[in-house]
């Protein structure tokens, strides 16, 4: 996995809530079985005016003009901001991965949907929670400043900015070292491979049909 | 000892190690498998050098790509096909058991779990699939994950994780007639919001849910994963043991009665304490429609279609706004007069025998109304289609009208073939009214499967049991 320390970036802000995975990837993008490609069909039904199917050619489809993705302002954007519940619906991780291929590394929202949250960290992605009335200000900052970059510091955990922004956010301290180090989760977890074992000889004797061939 | 919940006991009882960090390792029993959320993760296995830890404890079914006709034509997406195809030649190549498309119990991975008895109480079980939730009905620990997820766990059968806190739904009382688990789910919903679960596991109790048939339980706890929480639960009863009974995967002999009496304890004691607590009356629940794109836009099939200027939430109210446009609905509107173009009985929420039974009891002697262009039942399995079919019920779709389909989870997320055509409006028995979720342009309403059922034979939505009322034709043998 990609290590994330910092990252100073233009932030695109997404001006909704509720925003669920299907939004975030359409599922007849699913069908890929590679894990890299999806960034041109991130938000593929806001983005484009016409309907968009695996195999097309992306650049040559007509783009609407109305959604924040496309305003010349936010081109390189790598930061992206959101409303509550942002990632609901289903658990494809193919949301962070579409995200992550766009070049998204950061996404800022009051909240974010369990299953989605927990895949950003598998792929070198922070999700950042912020309280509303702080998540409003930076939407309005943002706006209001073209090209204006923030800057987020895994390490110090803060979100600055030129204008003298400056916002401390909280995340737990086992994410925060696995997005700082990039490392490998299953590898960490082998780690303790003798005590899955003591456990398993545990549970032999109190629910042998589990483990019934 | 203090006292605990149904969901703090299987916690305890997966947990292998406690992090520094407050994460713990949690053992995880058994994972579930279908086409689009693994390639990934057997990629990133032979990538790595991998191998399952234990191959068993893995099952496997393609389930949202293949096709509902023609079967034995196989794929024609050749996408699809691709995806399909991967997924048998990653089971084969692992040795992972595997329902393939032409096996007769090839189903949605959700239906097939608990049919073949690979669900079992006080177990946890792991799917990538969001709707994974649906296991806990019979007192397991059921969550979906992702793909890394999926990989994780066919590699160490553990999971990093954090406890949810505690959540109780209690539904007291007793239904009225023609009120089905469906309409309890969405009622739930619609007051606590699809955030309203966010970080906790939600156990569903009291004696509304304890009445229900395991059928009727899964498709409460199916939708958990809609109020926010990814995992919902209900404690392990009688119910529960009469219906692993026997199956395929359950424990036989002497295992058998040592698992009755370990399984028994999976129910929360008295007294344990919940983080949140929320209480219905179930006599309180009237039939429920969707009328928005999210499923905590519901009403009862008596109300008019809520409006925007009434909401003092901005966010909310613009929100309500989006979705009336996008449902091309006007506030005010009874709901009971809207007209619907397509009928969808399926997906794992609602393809189960009893489900294709209610349907059926509405639409018995009757006809698919003029004004509805199509109306599908896909059963949720091959087994359910072959007892639906024992029974009859086939008969009484395809004679009313209704296309009589192969099992998947079709129109549900139409990433095959089945699909809603822009502005069609849907009465479905699906779990996600989200826009495009049944095709571009589609509308959802999400119903129960008599709701659906009465809505194809009348053309627009109405209350069902006014429907029971006055059957069609003679109504005879019986369909418990
Ligand atoms: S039926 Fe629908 S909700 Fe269920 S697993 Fe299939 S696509 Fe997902």
């Amino acid at each position: 996995m990609e290590k994330f320390t910092k990252l100073s970036a233009i932030a695109v802000p997404l001006d909704r809530a509720n925003v669920d995975t299907d939004a975030i990837i359409p599922k007849q993008f699913l069908k890929s079985i590679k894990r890299s490609g999806f960034g041109p069909n991130l938000f593929d039904e806001w983005r484009y005016l016409d309907h968009g199917e695996p195999g097309m050619d992306n650049s040559n489809r007509p783009l609407n003009p109305d959604f924040v993705l496309n305003q010349p302002r936010y081109q390189g954007a790598q930061i992206l901001l959101a409303w509550d519940n942002f990632g609901c619906g289903s658990s494809r991780e193919h949301a962070p991965w579409a995200l992550e291929d766009y070049g998204i590394r950061v996404i800022i929202a009051p909240s974010f949907a369990d299953i989605f949250y927990n895949n950003c960290f598998k792929n070198g992605l922070l999700p950042i929670v912020l309280p509303e009335e702080i998540v409003d200000e930076l939407f309005k900052l943002v706006e209001a400043n073209e090209g204006l970059k923030l800057t987020v510091d895994l390490e110090q955990k803060t979100i600055t900015a030129d204008t003298g922004l400056k916002i401390n956010f909280e995340l737990d301290e086992f994410r925060r070292h696995c997005l700082l180090e990039g490392l490998d989760e299953i590898g960490l977890t082998l780690a303790h491979a003798d005590e899955i074992c003591q456990y398993e000889e545990k549970q032999k004797k109190i629910t042998p049909w589990l483990f019934n061939e | 000892m203090s006292a605990k919940t149904l969901y703090d006991k299987l916690w305890d009882s997966h947990e292998v190690r406690k992090n520094d960090d407050g994460t713990s390792l949690l053992y995880i029993d058994r994972q579930l498998i279908h086409e689009v959320t693994s390639p990934q993760a057997f990629e990133g296995l032979r990538l790595a050098n991998r191998k399952p830890w234990r191959v068993s404890a893995n099952l496997a079914t393609p389930d949202h790509n293949v096709p509902t006709t023609n079967r034995a034509e196989g794929i024609a997406d050749p996408i699809s096909k691709i995806q399909v195809e991967t997924l048998d030649k990653n089971c084969h190549d692992f040795g992972i058991t595997e329902f393939r498309m032409d096996d007769i119990r090839q189903g949605i991975v959700h239906v097939i779990g608990p049919e073949q008895g690979a669900t079992l109480p006080g177990m946890t079980l792991v799917c990538g699939d969001s709707h994974t939730s649906t296991h806990g009905a019979f007192g397991t620990l059921a969550f979906g994950v992702g793909t890394s997820e999926v990989e994780h766990v066919l590699a160490t059968l553990c999971l990093i994780q954090k406890k949810s806190k505690n959540m109780l739904v209690r539904v007291d009382g007793q239904l009225k007639p023609g009120v089905t688990a469906k309409d309890i789910i969405l009622a739930i919903i619609g007051i606590i919001g699809t955030a309203g679960g966010t970080g906790y596991a939600i156990e569903f109790a009291g004696e509304a849910i304890r009445s229900l048939s395991m059928e009727g339980r899964m498709t409460i706890s199916n939708m958990a994963i809609e109020a926010g929480a990814r995992a919902g639960m209900i404690a392990v009863d009688d119910t529960t043991i009469e219906y692993v009974k026997g199956k395929t995967y359950a424990p036989k002999g002497g295992q058998w009665e040592m698992a009755v009496q370990y399984w028994k304890n999976f129910h929360s004691d008295e007294g344990a304490d919940f983080d949140k607590e929320v209480i219905l009356d179930a006599s309180c629940i009237e039939p429920q429609v969707t009328w928005g794109t999210s499923p905590e836009m519901t009403i009862a099939i008596n109300e008019r279609i809520p409006d925007p200027q009434q909401e003092s939430d901005a966010v909310k109210k613009e929100g309500m706004k989006a979705a009336l446009k996008y449902m091309g609905l006007e506030a005010g509107t009874p709901i009971n007069e809207m007209p619907v173009d397509v009928v969808f009985i399926g997906s794992c929420t609602n393809s189960r025998i009893e489900d294709m039974r209610a349907a059926a009891e509405i639409v018995r002697g009757r006809k698919v109304a003029d004004n509805v262009q199509q109306a599908l039942v896909v059963p949720g399995s091959g087994l359910i289609k072959q007892q639906a079919e024992a029974e009859g019920l086939d008969k009484i779709f395809k004679e009313a009208g209704f296309e009589w389909r192969e099992p998947g989870c079709s129109m549900c997320l139409a990433m095959n073939a089945d699909r809603l055509e822009p502005g069609q409006r849907c009465a479905s028995t699906s779990n996600r009214n989200f826009e495009g979720r049944q095709g571009q342009g589609g509308r959802t309403h999400l119903v129960s499967p008599a709701m659906a059922a009465a809505a194809a034979v009348t053309g627009h939505f109405i209350d069902a049991s006014q429907l029971a009322a006055t059957s069609g034709s003679d109504v005879s043998g019986s369909t418990v």
